[in-house]
């Protein structure tokens, strides 16, 4: 790759704050989501999903259903054989370090491994019908041994998920570098401790959702999906299905949310397409809420024993421990996950020496594969818990210990003695975390706290206060694609591989093509995920889009506004290095309304028949790019909090709480603290409200929004988001991921506060999910600890 | 998540929707503002064959506050109780209960005959019916008879209607100038059900001893109940601290909470003890 030219170091439209270009379609009622794209004479689709954990089919009666008027087809995996090449899912991200039975079932054959799982798929001619029918398949089961706990299903005597496994553990590994137990050996403290942490769903506004139409005239079968990755959709569904490329065309219309639950094809996604190769009719299947808290991954639990080894002062020395992670029934998309968790527990800080016994283990529950934060979370709860024992153990300061243990920006850029999944080693590129750390602790106006404190415990209130730093690597490569191109309209296109689902993508896209060409945002169109207009992509996933999408659009922009440039100096008879870009024209710089417009331009360059191309350029005011990097950049965050505990009730309210973001250069600081806010909302509800449970049985027990609880606007205080900018020297706008970074502070700072919200009585949290029925046990148990003593 | 088949019915008047009633033999359900009921439908946890809307009955919809107290019409909804000025001073303790009563677009259709006919015992409306001795009045085949609403509930879920019978209306006792009131209750998120909660109120005489005291629990109990102990505890005392106290160890000692999902029956008992407490400070 040729040397791309950075973004300007006083940019004239990047980081202004910016309407974003989607709103007025979407505030209208515009919006083209996938249930809203015209689909007359479309069939439905509901499924028969397992009622059991784990059983096998033992008899399928589809007599009546297929009977029942208004059904056009009830299909089992027998009957969608005859279109796959494997009645199994292929898998997403190939790897060779799994085995291939560990994908899901297109539909189930002889055995089911969690509740949810499809069976049987009744396509109708509504809905409605579909599931009037689906309600006449009669299905018998055999109960099999069920598995919910990763903890006793990685026993060598414990029944198995499958009976096609020979063990329930999935992975066994090692993340490690130093020589960790020297460094314990000789260590003059050590804290041990045990964490569980759960996270839970996705739950995007919008359920997943397909719609898959064949079209005799031109054989295209064509595909609207809600999903963050259309080009990877595209890939499963045109090997799933044998299916010529030249006959498949996935297009993803608005998509409202996918904070990982998109992330992924799906086995209900490819049953659909079939159906409707099948039938050679238009067919629908649009995921209903009950389906979606079964159907669609979670992220669940994990179980930490994790030691810390520090000097006198508090300077880590090394750290170690075991950690099991709930896996699910199969592996639809890698094991990403634990993998996440284990390379990035040490974080933002320097730690000689470092080992992780990693279990991946099934268990008979729907599948685990990443929410927003991707096992980062986890990690940084795990070590941001250890930093408030170390601090305790000593009798240091919290935001002291970290600040001894924190890397200091002139040790930037570190390299840590870990490779990420391409093999890279693990390198924090920029960013002053002691900074970060200073303006949150003044923010919050944390010398004012202990007497704030103390007044309130006078009053018989207790509030604590609440500290948690996060790195987060953003920008997951290899590549972007982005086509811009200057239509003889003047309008500008941006096609893009990359995928828009509610962050305001096409404005972030838009603004730094502005940047370049000088033209308004309204007069960019910016089209993403459509495999017809791109015919590579990777989508939209781990904080990546700005970084890659952005630089990709980027590069394309620079490269038209250069063929702009040497056209009009052609054209015009004046040196390039006179030409500005302003107002859709190239002009005199200075000289504003004369030169010509891009448009004139654009015209040109479709050319003329017999006639050269103006200038000796290259036909099209237009650019291709894919933008490539490996190597990811390291968002950051610190957050302070401060809450108040009801001690009768096990109620926390959050009083304040503050973000301090390093997300290196903000293209559009509205959106920016927009996807800090919902960041921040989904670690208070992975804190203090969300819980996906199983009983022991393997069944769900909360599968309605009154029993899956999400944060709403009456629980949150107001967000305070202050960024800091340390640009990036890995990408030319020097960015970095936002969204996600947001979320991985929260649990820590949160449980940090409530426990010392609670110092009075000693108590310790180590959990999270915290919930006021659990914190009212902790101040019990603690009440009896105490009376023993 | 789709509606089950069934058919539709709109009456006209009362005699009509007990005739439709009558005739379905137990196949039929009401739908008054279906905020319980047609989530339940939808999840197909139930499939009735006839639906009978009561939306074109006329008069069910009134508010009318006599000497006798304040009478609600079955269809009156939850924002007609909220946005009614006159409500305000002729029953304080309905009025403040309903900023807790779900979400203001749940209010804008749930209404007072729904709520007691689908009778949570987490439901603030039952409870408050239960705690101000309201009367129930409902009409059948046979004709309309009154309710007690302490004997009305026969446990979650379940209360004493008759199959062909409707709910017609609701009257809480006359609200005394000077009544005292408390209202509390504890949900994991503003606008959920709740927990536990408390509705209480009393009188007092010129000396500042409790009269007449009136403590019902919601949430954790099986359906909404006084609580008899508690009431005891203060009743013809002066409140003070050590007396709060006492109530709400009484009241948490006498109820009976189930546990579930959202809260072990040892949980919702020390809510019922925080809830009473604040519910008496409150008042």
């Amino acid at each position: 790759m040729k040397p791309v030219a950075n973004l300007s170091p006083e940019p004239r439209v990047v980081g202004k704050r910016a309407r974003r270009i989607e709103d007025p379609s979407l505030l209208r009622g515009q919006g083209r989501y996938v249930d809203d794209v015209p689909a007359e004479h479309a069939l439905e689709v509901a499924f028969v999903r397992s009622p059991l954990a784990h059983a096998l089919i033992t008899r399928v009666d589809l007599t009546a259903a297929r009977a029942h008027p208004g059904v056009a087809a009830v299909y089992t995996a027998a009957d969608l054989a005859p279109i796959l090449t494997h009645p199994r899912m292929p898998f997403g991200f190939p790897t060779d370090a799994l085995p291939r039975n560990t994908t899901p079932w297109v539909l189930a054959i002889d055995e089911v491994a969690h509740v949810g799982e499809p069976i049987v798929m009744v396509v109708a001619d509504t809905r409605a019908i579909a599931e009037d029918a689906a309600g006449l398949v009669e299905i018998d089961y055999e109960s099999l041994p069920v598995v919910s706990d990763p903890r006793t299903a990685l026993q060598p005597d414990s029944p198995r998920v499958r009976r096609e496994l020979s063990s329930n553990v999935l992975q066994h590994y090692h993340v490690n570098y130093g020589d960790v137990n020297a460094a314990f050996a000789s260590a003059p403290r050590v804290f041990t401790e045990h964490f569980w942490q759960h996270r839970g769903l996705a739950s995007s506004i919008e359920c997943r959702g397909l719609f898959a139409r064949p079209d005799p005239a031109t054989n295209v079968l064509t595909v609207w999906s809600s999903t963050q990755m259309s080009h990877e959709l595209f890939r499963i569904l045109s090997e799933a299905l044998a299916l010529d490329e030249n006959t498949l065309r996935v297009i993803a219309p608005e998509v409202g949310g996918g904070f990982g639950g998109k992330f992924m094809a799906y086995c209900d996604e490819v049953a659909t397409v079939a159906a409707a190769m099948l039938l050679g009719r238009p067919v629908k299947w649009v995921e209903d809420r009950r389906e979606h808290f079964v159907g669609t991954i979670h992220e669940r639990d994990q179980f930490w024993a994790l030691e810390a080894a520090v000097d006198a002062e508090g300077h880590l020395l090394g750290v170690r421990g075991r950690m099991v992670h709930d896996h699910g029934a199969y592996t639809p998309q890698a094991t990403n996950v634990a993998y996440n968790s284990a390379s990035s527990v040490t974080g933002p800080y320097m730690v000689p020496h470092y080992d992780l016994e990693v279990f991946v283990v099934h268990t008979n529950m729907t599948p685990v594969a990443p929410v927003r934060g991707a096992g980062y979370p986890q990690a940084a709860f795990a070590m941001e818990r250890m930093m408030d024992r170390i601090a305790q153990g000593l009798g240091l300061d919290r935001a002291e210990v970290r600040l001894r243990n924190l890397v200091p920006t002139a040790k930037m850029p570190y390299t840590k003695p870990l490779k990420n999944r391409a093999g890279a080693p693990v390198t924090l590129d920029s960013g002053d975390y002691a900074a970060c750390q200073d303006i949150a602790l003044k923010a919050i106006d944390r010398a004012g706290f202990a007497a704030r404190q103390a007044a309130a415990l006078a009053q018989g209130r207790y509030i604590g206060l609440g500290l948690a730093h996060c790195v987060k690597p953003t920008g997951r490569g290899p590549y972007e694609t982005a086509v811009v191109r200057v239509q003889p309209s003047g309008r500008v296109s941006i096609y893009t591989g990359a995928l828009a689902m509610g962050q305001g993508l096409k404005t972030t896209l838009a603004i730094v093509c502005a940047e370049q060409l000088g033209v308004d945002l309204d007069s960019i169109d910016v089209m993403a995920g459509d495999t017809s207009l791109n015919a590579l992509g990777m989508g939209g996933f781990a904080s990546r889009q700005t970084i890659m999408a952005g630089s990709a659009v980027h590069v394309a922009s620079l490269e038209v506004r250069e063929k702009a440039l040497k056209v009009a100096s052609h054209l015009l008879e004046a040196a390039a290095e006179d030409l500005e870009l302003r107002d859709g024209r190239v002009q005199i710089a200075g000289v504003p309304g004369k030169g010509i417009k891009l448009a004139e331009i654009a015209r040109k360059l479709r050319g003329s028949p017999g006639y050269s191309m103006p200038g000796g350029v290259s036909p099209g005011l237009e650019a291709d790019s894919m933008y490539q990097a490996d190597i990811q950049c390291y968002a950051n965050a610190c957050h302070a909090c401060e809450v108040e505990v009801d001690i009768h009730t096990g109620e926390t309210r959050i009083l304040r709480y503050i973000a301090v973001q390093d997300s290196g250069r903000l293209v559009n600081p509205a959106t920016a603290e927009g996807q800090v806010h919902g960041g921040i909302v989904h670690g208070i509800g992975n804190t203090l409200f969300e819980w996906m449970r199983f009983d022991e049985e393997g069944q769900p027990l909360t599968t309605t929004f009154a029993d899956y609880l999400l944060t709403t606007a009456t629980e949150l205080p107001m967000i305070e988001v202050i960024f800091h900018e340390s640009p990036s020297p890995l990408n030319p706008l020097g960015v970095k991921g936002i969204g996600e970074a947001a979320t991985l502070p929260v649990a820590p700072a949160l449980v940090s506060a409530i426990e010392d919200a609670l110092g009075p009585f000693g108590v310790k949290v180590n959990d999270a999910t915290l919930s006021p029925v659990s914190v009212l046990s902790l101040l019990r148990g603690a009440a009896q600890a105490a009376a023993q003593a | 998540m789709k509606l089950p088949p069934l058919d539709y019915a709109l009456p006209r008047s009362l005699d009509e929707a007990i005739a439709l009633l009558s005739e379905s033999e137990g196949q039929a359900k009401l739908l008054a503002g279906g905020q319980s009921l047609m989530p339940t439908l939808a999840f197909r946890l139930a499939t009735p064959a006839l639906l009978i809307d009561l939306a074109a009955i006329p008069g069910l919809d009134r508010i009318e506050i006599t000497a006798a107290g304040v009478r609600l019409g079955a269809r009156v909804r939850w924002v007609d109780i909220e946005q009614s000025e006159p409500l305000r001073t002729a029953h304080p303790l309905l009025v403040a209960a309903m900023a807790h009563v779900a979400h203001y677009q749940i209010r804008n259709r749930g209404t007072v005959g729904g709520s007691l006919a689908h009778a949570d015992p987490a439901a603030e409306w039952p409870g408050l019916c239960v705690t101000c001795d309201a009367i129930i009045e409902v009409i059948g085949p046979a004709g309309s008879r009154l309710i007690e609403a302490g004997a009305f509930f026969s446990g979650p879920l379940s209360t004493h209607l008759a199959e062909a019978e409707i709910i017609t209306s609701i009257t809480l006792p006359a609200w005394p100038r000077g009544r005292r009131w408390g209202f509390q209750e504890f949900s994991r998120r503003r606008g959920d059900f709740a927990l536990a909660g408390i509705a209480l109120h009393y009188d007092t005489d010129a000396a500042g001893r409790v009269l007449d005291p009136h403590i019902g629990v919601i949430g954790a109990c099986h359906s909404p109940h006084r609580l008899r102990a508690a009431e005891q505890a203060i009743s013809g005392q002066v409140l003070d601290d050590v007396l709060i106290e006492a109530c709400a160890q009484a009241g948490s000692a006498e109820v009976d909470p189930p546990t579930d999902l959202h809260g072990s029956a040892r949980y919702r008992r020390a809510l019922v003890h925080a809830m009473l407490s604040r519910a008496l400070q409150q008042a």
